[in-house]
């Protein structure tokens, strides 16, 4: 699509990238098809073809962008659905990813808004802090009828249960392989995740040992950054991205070495393939980051490399495979968690309409609860009609969305890996 | 490429109009503010851009009524809009008019098994019916390449057509009832929920398909859905020319062989759809030929014989049949999303479309070469061979001054020499505005004027979609004071009833 993006403008590396992905637009609407938000306001401003022009009008035009423009960006769940469907190759993720850091950087929101991005940005990229703002969550949660929009959202989302505690697991200290070592990987432990559900590490950790596996937790290492950066907040992120990816190279270049980096969350895993993107243009760091993102797999594209040990219990359950967004677009990485599940005895099944989000995306469900909430509703529907015993998703975040709400457990797919090749049975599938 | 100067009279009075139609669908679902009204400025053809003076998305038939009644009342024109895919501008906004968008009304309404139709709303994406369909072993033939997005409506309004209409039929075989509103307001039901509804009464569902949004809106369509064919295999044959395929082509026809679907792929085409391909072919193949047979297994396995049989004596170099489901639906999907991959290899496309006899194939593709080169501009090709139906993806730069006017000029002459072959201006992507200029290379003045007749006597007042299909005015008003001029008949002599 033609653009008159000014030269002056151009200037700006980011500004001349998304001409050029502009550019390749043909404006055939293929993506509506498959846009969550698309699917939920049949409106073309909240379609990947309408944000993709709204960002074009944006930059040729310069300066602040209207309310209206930020609105139906802030929309946009960031699912990348529309970029895996696109005929045309058109990067929409580093379009929006830099519309966003220009909408923060030129655009005054309202002082509420503005406040409780702030407060999200901050406290899910701190595990501690989240600790915190759950507990003071829990105190406010029988006042929640008297609140509406993300405040009432963000009250909804604090488990009832009671939170487990801090994992040993998380802490900086390297887990040696059983038997012979085969590979060396740093993991990253995450942030929300280390807070929300321990298990899946603990249940990662058990599985790469028993296939030969060193583990390192990199001292240093955090949360990826993902949650400022889906909030164009460069400034919050990128300190976060530079402090892994300086932990994860002290490991790599070190003594022992490092053969890859293992996330099991496909939200951070998305995010830190792309951080050779985020620090291109700092040359100090463009290297590092590139050779970080270059090394990083999710675990089911490791297990896949390195091959699934016959299972030693018989599981026999069918399982529904939710493949959460930032795994089936983000990374399109869409066989090997089925294979693995098959490979370890599961009879997996497929739910009606997979492209579609869960609405969890990041803080997406806390930002947009009306839209978040009709996808959960129809997510909720199509694992139902699958008739499994059982839910698994290789992400937290569609995990907390969207179990309590299914009626049957939902696990990561590591917990059933690691089951049937000799762990514990997951909780919640007792019986 | 002109349009009617807009009337800043009915500009002036957009607050006035939004209120109005707010009243009717609510708030949210009417665009005044000019940000949100700037994405809907094109369909599929991004070079005829033009912001709407609203946006209105009602969510039934009543409102769509409901707002054709106040734009008649206030004299404001009226572009429908499905999914906005049209490639011949359809859907191209007016300054001066209301822009009705469909895509709310995207309910599959009833799937009546038994007598084999659904009944859907206009703004239902056309894979979401076979979609229904499918638990029942049945399915909606007619398949754009767009049909992942483009409506129903839009479907029926184009007359589209697909890659397996070569042996079910266009659009138009598979439409059995409509619903529309006129620009009077009335609703009108032409056919019925079951195939033969329609008969005895003048073609005029007929009329309505095909008719590019110029003489109703169609809210409704009850459409024929056919058994899931036992099934079905593609062939892809290479050919080291673009001769030997077309005389392929030739040979199956010619043999009494009506296969599924019969596309051609130049080699530009194949290097874009490559990697959606995954496969490799041979580098000398200047043309693919995919030829899908449909039936029992045993009559596909005898007609892939046949076809390979005809392939080889027209000088194949390659040969294959598909042996999974899978890799069948990857070969078609490959097909299908072409066009936009055409998109990785140029800045912009501009892809025509004109029908000509199927001997006159190679005459047509010597044409286009010949064009490219006088034009300076680089061409793709990539169509539905066994209708003779073409699709040439001119691509140009529309950042170079120029290009855009060359590009249009190349397709011009494509469409005329179409024309003078014997050929027709448009296979399924319609008129538009994009051939509207060159419809009198086709049509005589007589043609022409017995078409706008008809147009007035569903909108006698111009307001559906104006500046589309007919290059000059209808007129409307001074052909209907021919016929009574001062009180009297003007041609008296006739004898009336
Ligand atoms: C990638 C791509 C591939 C394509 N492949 C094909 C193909 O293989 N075969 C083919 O035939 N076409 C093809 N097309 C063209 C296009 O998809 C079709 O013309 C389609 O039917 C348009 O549907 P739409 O919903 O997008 O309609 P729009 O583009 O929104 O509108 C098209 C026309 O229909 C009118 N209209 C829409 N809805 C209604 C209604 N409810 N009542 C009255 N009028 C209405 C509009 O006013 C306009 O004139 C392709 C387009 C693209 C971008
Ligand atoms: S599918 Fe790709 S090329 Fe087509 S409109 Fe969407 S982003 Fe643009
Ligand atoms: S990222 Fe998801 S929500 Fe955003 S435009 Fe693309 S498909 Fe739609």
């Amino acid at each position: 699509m033609l653009n008159t993006i000014s030269p002056a403008a151009k200037a700006d590396p980011n500004i001349a990238l998304a001409g050029e992905i502009i550019g390749a637009c043909v404006h055939c609407g293929i993506c509506l098809s498959h846009c969550p938000t698309y699917q939920v306001r049949h409106e073309e401003n909240d379609s990947p073809r309408g944000r993709i022009f709204l960002m074009k009008e944006m930059y040729e035009r310069g300066g602040a962008p209207d309310a209206r423009t930020v609105e139906h960006l802030d929309r946009c769940l960031t699912c990348l659905a529309c970029e895996a469907i696109c005929p045309s190759g058109v990067e929409y993720s580093r379009l929006i990813g830099h519309g966003r850091e220009h909408v923060a950087a030129h655009y005054r929101r309202p002082p509420a808004q503005a406040a409780l991005r702030r407060v999200l940005a901050m406290l899910l990229s701190r595990p501690r802090l989240f600790r915190m703002g759950l507990a003071a969550g829990r105190v406010g949660r029988p006042f929640r009828a008297l609140l509406s929009g993300p405040l009432r959202a963000m009250l909804d989302m604090v488990p009832t249960a009671p939170l487990p505690a801090p994992s040993p697991v998380d802490r900086p200290q390297v887990f040696a392989a059983e038997g012979t070592r085969r590979m060396r990987v740093a993991l990253l432990t995450g942030c929300v995740q280390t807070v929300l559900d321990t298990a899946i590490n603990e249940a990662t950790i058990r599985l790469l040992r028993r296939h030969g596996v060193e583990i390192v937790v990199a001292a240093g290492a955090g949360c990826c950054g993902a949650p400022a950066e889906h909030m164009g907040d460069s400034g919050r992120a990128l300190p976060l991205v530079k402090a892994n990816i300086a932990a994860w190279l002290r490991e790599a270049d070190g003594p022992y070495g490092l053969d890859a980096v293992v996330v099991n969350a496909s939200g951070c895993g998305t995010s830190i393939k792309a951080y050779g993107h985020a620090l291109r243009l700092d040359p100090a760091w463009a290297g590092r980051a590139a050779r970080i993102s270059a090394m990083t797999l999710d675990i089911s594209e490791l297990m896949e490399r390195i091959g699934l040990l016959p299972p030693v219990v018989p599981t026999g359950l069918r399982v529904a495979y939710h493949a959460a967004c930032s795994m089936q677009h983000g990374q399109r990485i869409t066989r090997q968690p089925r294979a693995l599940l098959a490979a370890a005895g599961f009879t997996v099944l497929d739910i009606p309409d997979g492209y579609m989000c869960c609405g969890s995306a990041g803080t997406y469900n806390l930002l947009q609860p009306a839209i978040a909430g009709e996808l959960k509703q129809r997510k909720v529907a199509a694992i139902r009609a699958v008739g499994a015993q059982v839910a698994a998703s290789g992400n937290i975040g569609c995990m907390t969305q969207l179990a309590g709400e299914v009626g049957i457990p939902f696990v990561h797919t590591v917990q059933l890996l690691d089951w049937a090749t000799g762990g514990p049975r997951p909780a919640g599938l007792e019986g | 490429m002109r349009m009617p100067d807009p009337d800043q009279g009915v500009i002036a009075r957009r607050g006035a109009l939004a209120a109005r139609l707010r009243a009717i669908v609510g708030a949210q679902w009417v665009l005044d503010d000019e940000a949100e009204r700037r994405p809907y400025r094109c369909d599929g053809i991004t070079a005829y851009q033009a912001t709407p003076l609203l946006v209105v998305l009602p969510a039934s038939t009543a409102e769509i009524r409901a707002v054709l009644a106040v734009c008649r009342e206030q004299g404001v024109k009226i572009v429908p809009r499905g999914s906005g895919t049209s490639l011949s501008g359809g859907a191209l906004p007016l300054e001066d008019g209301v822009l009705l968008v469909t895509s709310r009304l995207c309910a599959i309404v009833a799937m009546d098994v038994e007598n084999r139709v659904a009944r859907v709303q206009c703004g239902v994406p056309n894979i979401r019916i076979s979609e229904a369909a499918r638990p029942f072993g049945l399915c909606y033939m007619p398949d754009p390449s767009s049909q992942m997005i483009s409506t129903i409506g839009g479907n029926v309004a184009e007359n589209s057509g697909g890659v397996h209409c070569l042996k079910y039929g266009m659009t138009s075989n598979h439409v059995v009832g409509l619903e529309a509103v006129l620009m009077s307001g009335e609703v009108i039901r032409l056919g019925g929920g079951f195939q033969g509804a329609a008969d005895g009464e003048l073609d005029l569902i007929g009329l309505l398909t095909g008719s590019e949004g110029l003489l109703a809106v169609v809210t409704e369509i009850t459409v024929r859905l056919v058994p899931l064919p036992e099934a079905a295999r593609v062939m892809s044959m290479s050919f080291a020319s673009v001769e030997d395929a077309c005389r392929c082509v030739g040979a199956i026809i010619g043999a009494g062989i009506i296969p599924a679907g019969l596309e051609f792929m130049d080699r530009k085409v194949l290097n874009a759809v490559a990697s959606l391909l995954r496969e490799e072919h041979d580098p000398r193949t200047a043309a693919l030929l995919l030829c899908e047979l449909d039936g029992t297994a045993a009559e596909i396995d005898a007609l892939i014989e046949r076809v390979r049989g005809l392939a080889e004596q027209a000088g194949a170099i390659d040969i294959r049949a598909s042996r999974t489901e899978e890799e069948r639906e990857r070969i078609w999907r490959s097909r299908k999303l072409a066009f936009s991959a055409i998109g990785k290899m140029c800045k912009d496309y501009y892809c025509t479309d004109g029908t000509i006899p199927r001997n006159r194939l190679p005459d047509i593709l010597d044409r286009m070469a010949e064009l490219s080169r006088t034009y300076g501009l680089d061409y793709a090709n990539c169509f539905h061979a066994g209708d003779g139906n073409l699709h040439p993806i001119i691509m140009y730069d529309a950042a170079r001054p120029g290009d855009l006017d060359k590009a249009e000029a190349f397709g011009a002459d494509v469409l005329r020499a179409c024309v003078d072959m014997g050929g027709v201006l448009s296979g399924e992507h319609g008129v538009g505005v994009e051939k509207r200029d060159l419809m009198t290379h086709q049509f005589a003045p007589a043609d022409l004027r017995q078409q706008q007749v008809l147009k007035c006597a569903f909108d006698p007042e111009e307001l559906l979609n104006p500046g589309k299909v007919f290059p000059s005015p209808c007129r409307c008003a001074e052909f209907g004071r021919m016929h009574v001029r001062g009180g009297e008949m003007r041609f008296p002599d006739i004898p009336r009833f």
